[in-house]
């Protein structure tokens, strides 16, 4: 790659970081009142907002109704300055609607949605600052909006990404390094079973590369889970102090 | 206008098949169905079939100003576009959720694997380069229409010629086909991408599902990857959970059909190569006289007919008389166009004894002999069916 060497002789990033290192995972649930669900996440310089309402009555289509399970509407928005260049167009680009589309159905696959038929569950995802690992972030953050909110699911959702760069892994990509012409693959899981709810990669990518790429994502999103695990049991502390039990 | 709704016999039906291992169509797991290929009378345009489903692209190039990050790189721009006609479940002007995953599966599986070289596209750098757009049109939906559009797209562009240009200066100069050739694009390698559909909670898989199966699917996965066994890109949809095992284990048979494929594709661009050489007839012309245009036409399967007389007359000799029929008489022919089989039940309707004649003689033939009946009826009969007077029942003679 020719200018930016994302990978040093000695083994380090432009950041600073080793190859497996993630970057630092700070989040805070409960953020705000009128939701039923909230959460703020940054993970390293990417801040991110999920916000979940419901389960509630399916509003608007009535078509959407679905008589077994709850239906879920994702919807991703970039705020305009979180990019290095204003970004003219939030929502409605091909780019943000495909977000929602994988983040719905990230959700569809780890909520227990045969607990509520003929509902709707609302999550809605903003980026307040982009570097990188957008789509992990915005995971990691609904998953804890979605905890926040009460809503049954089989396993914590943790998402992550990954690269390759001169046959070494690395883990949880900023943005020069996704945006440097390399490999860069997300994966979203589900630690316990070990169960891949969405899994996206672009750029070439050799096919016997490809175990490895999946074995480093896969670590890293397990040390996600155990930050978000923290995360949540902190925060349940807080509160049933706050409560007095 | 919604889709027709898929039945729940029809469901439980294809789900029981898959369960046995069974497709519809009689394939294999891992088989395609049949590739075709057909080029038009100008560069770069291309119409797929993939079994039924059917689907057009078209290459064309323009002028345009370069991005502001990307000064000396060419613009490559890829629409597809979801025609009315492909399913009555497309709309015109909405966006609907396969349209944007279509859309964006396509701009990655081409614009982020880099297939081809961009720079040479650049005319005047930061001013000038050539934009290249692929508009890909489905117009038949039978399922699978992920790889469809990767195969018209790959194949479209490595057909396309763009215009020669010459630079004097500032002056651009773009000369047309008669002045100078036109000069093909620098094709690196040829993504082409393979859907996987799960079934059964991902413990089993089918390649290329058709439109049937692609209703009662559970997940699907597209993995695109050129010959060179390099991926370019991986996408799973559907909500269903996959282990690292499996996702391996499609990467494997994925490389093994893109290298197929890609044979096939070469194939048709050389045959099209040599067509154009020698200046035979191709494209649309010949489309009609050959009949490739005809969308759903069947082909004829040759089925061997030899010892059919035989094997007939075998299998009656084997087979057993059947039980408890009733002796049949042979019919009897009284006259040209009228038969008589049995003798007819006598009948308790009580009609006139003219009529009585006419119920006995074949009952059994129907409708040769309701002709000869109201033949031998005379004009302007009247028959009176039953005798109560409280009722006037009259049957009208036509």
């Amino acid at each position: 790659m020719a200018g930016i060497e994302l990978l040093s002789d000695q083994g380090y990033r432009l950041d600073g970081r080793k190859a497996t290192e993630l970057r630092k995972v700070q989040a805070q649930m409960g953020v705000f009142g009128q939701a039923d669900g909230s959460a703020y996440l940054e993970q390293g310089n990417t801040k991110v907002l999920a916000v979940v309402y419901g389960p509630h009555e399916v509003r608007g289509a009535r078509s959407k109704i679905q008589h077994d399970r709850a239906v879920i509407n994702c919807q991703y928005s970039m705020a305009t300055f979180s990019t290095a260049e204003r970004k003219r167009r939030p929502h409605g680009d091909r780019k943000s609607s495909e977000m929602s589309l994988h983040l719905k159905q990230t959700f569809e696959a780890a909520v227990l949605t045969q607990l509520y038929p003929r509902s709707q569950i609302d999550i809605y995802v903003k980026i307040l600052q982009s570097d990188g690992g957008n789509y992990s972030a915005c995971v990691n953050a609904a998953t804890l909006a979605v905890i926040d909110a009460g809503i049954p699911m089989r396993d914590y959702v943790c998402a992550c990404t990954a690269g390759f760069v001169d046959d070494t892994p690395l883990a949880d990509l900023c943005h020069a390094e996704e945006s440097g012409g390399g490999t860069s693959l997300a994966v979203a899981l589900l630690p316990r079973g070990g169960q891949i709810a969405l899994l996206q990669m672009d750029a070439r990518l050799h096919q016997d590369h490809l175990d490895t790429l999946m074995e480093a994502a896969m670590t890293a999103c397990k040390g996600v889970s155990k930050v978000l695990d923290e995360v949540v049991r902190q925060h349940l502390q807080e509160t049933s102090v706050l409560t007095g039990e | 206008m919604k889709d027709t709704p898929l039945s729940n016999c029809e469901r439980t039906f294809l789900l029981k098949a898959i369960e046995e291992r069974k497709r519809v169509d009689g394939r294999e797991t891992y088989d395609y169905r049949n590739i075709k290929i057909t080029f038009g009378m100008d560069y770069g345009f291309c119409i797929v079939d993939l079994g039924k489903t059917k689907v057009m692209s078209q290459v064309s190039c323009e002028l345009a100003v370069p991005k502001e990050t990307r000064p000396s790189e060419g613009i490559l721009f890829t629409n597809v576009e979801l025609s009315p006609m492909a399913s009555p479940a497309f709309e015109s002007n909405r966006q609907s959720d396969l349209l944007v995953k279509l859309n964006r599966q396509l701009e990655r599986c081409l614009r982020t694997s880099k297939c081809f070289d961009m720079e040479s596209l650049c005319v005047i750098s930061g001013e000038k380069v050539w934009r290249i757009n692929v508009d890909v049109h489905v117009l038949n939906h039978d399922g699978n229409l992920m790889d469809a559009v990767s195969i018209a797209a790959i194949t479209s562009l490595s057909q396309f010629r763009r215009p020669e240009v010459s630079i004097q200066g500032r002056d651009v100069t773009v000369h047309t086909a008669e002045e100078r050739d036109p000069v093909p694009l620098s094709i690196y390698h040829m993504p082409i991408s393979v859907s996987f559909a799960f079934f059964q909670q991902g413990s089993y898989l089918l390649v290329d599902p058709n439109d049937r199966e692609e209703r009662v699917m559970e997940g699907l996965l597209v993995i695109a990857m050129n010959k060179h066994r390099e991926i370019c890109s991986i996408q799973s949809s559907g909500g269903i959970m996959l282990l690292k095992e499996q996702v391996l284990r499609c990467s494997k048979i994925a490389s093994v059909k893109v290298s197929e494929i890609t044979e096939l594709i070469q194939k048709a661009l050389e045959n099209d190569k040599r067509a154009r050489k020698d200046r035979g007839k191709f494209g649309f012309a010949e489309s009609l006289p050959k009949e490739r245009i005809t969308a759903l036409k069947t082909q004829e399967a040759p089925v061997e007919m030899k010892d059919i007389q035989e094997t007939a007359s075998a299998i009656i000799s084997k087979a057993e008389v059947p039980l408890n029929t009733q002796a049949v008489r042979s019919p009897v022919v009284h006259a040209v166009g009228v038969g008589q089989v049995g003798e007819g039940v006598t009948s308790s309707w009580g009609l006139e004894e003219e009529e009585e004649e006419e119920e006995e003689e074949g009952d059994k033939e129907g409708e040769m002999e309701e002709r000869t009946d109201k033949k031998k009826w005379k004009k302007g009969d009247v028959v009176v069916i039953s005798d109560s007077e409280e009722e006037d029942v009259v049957m009208l003679n036509q």
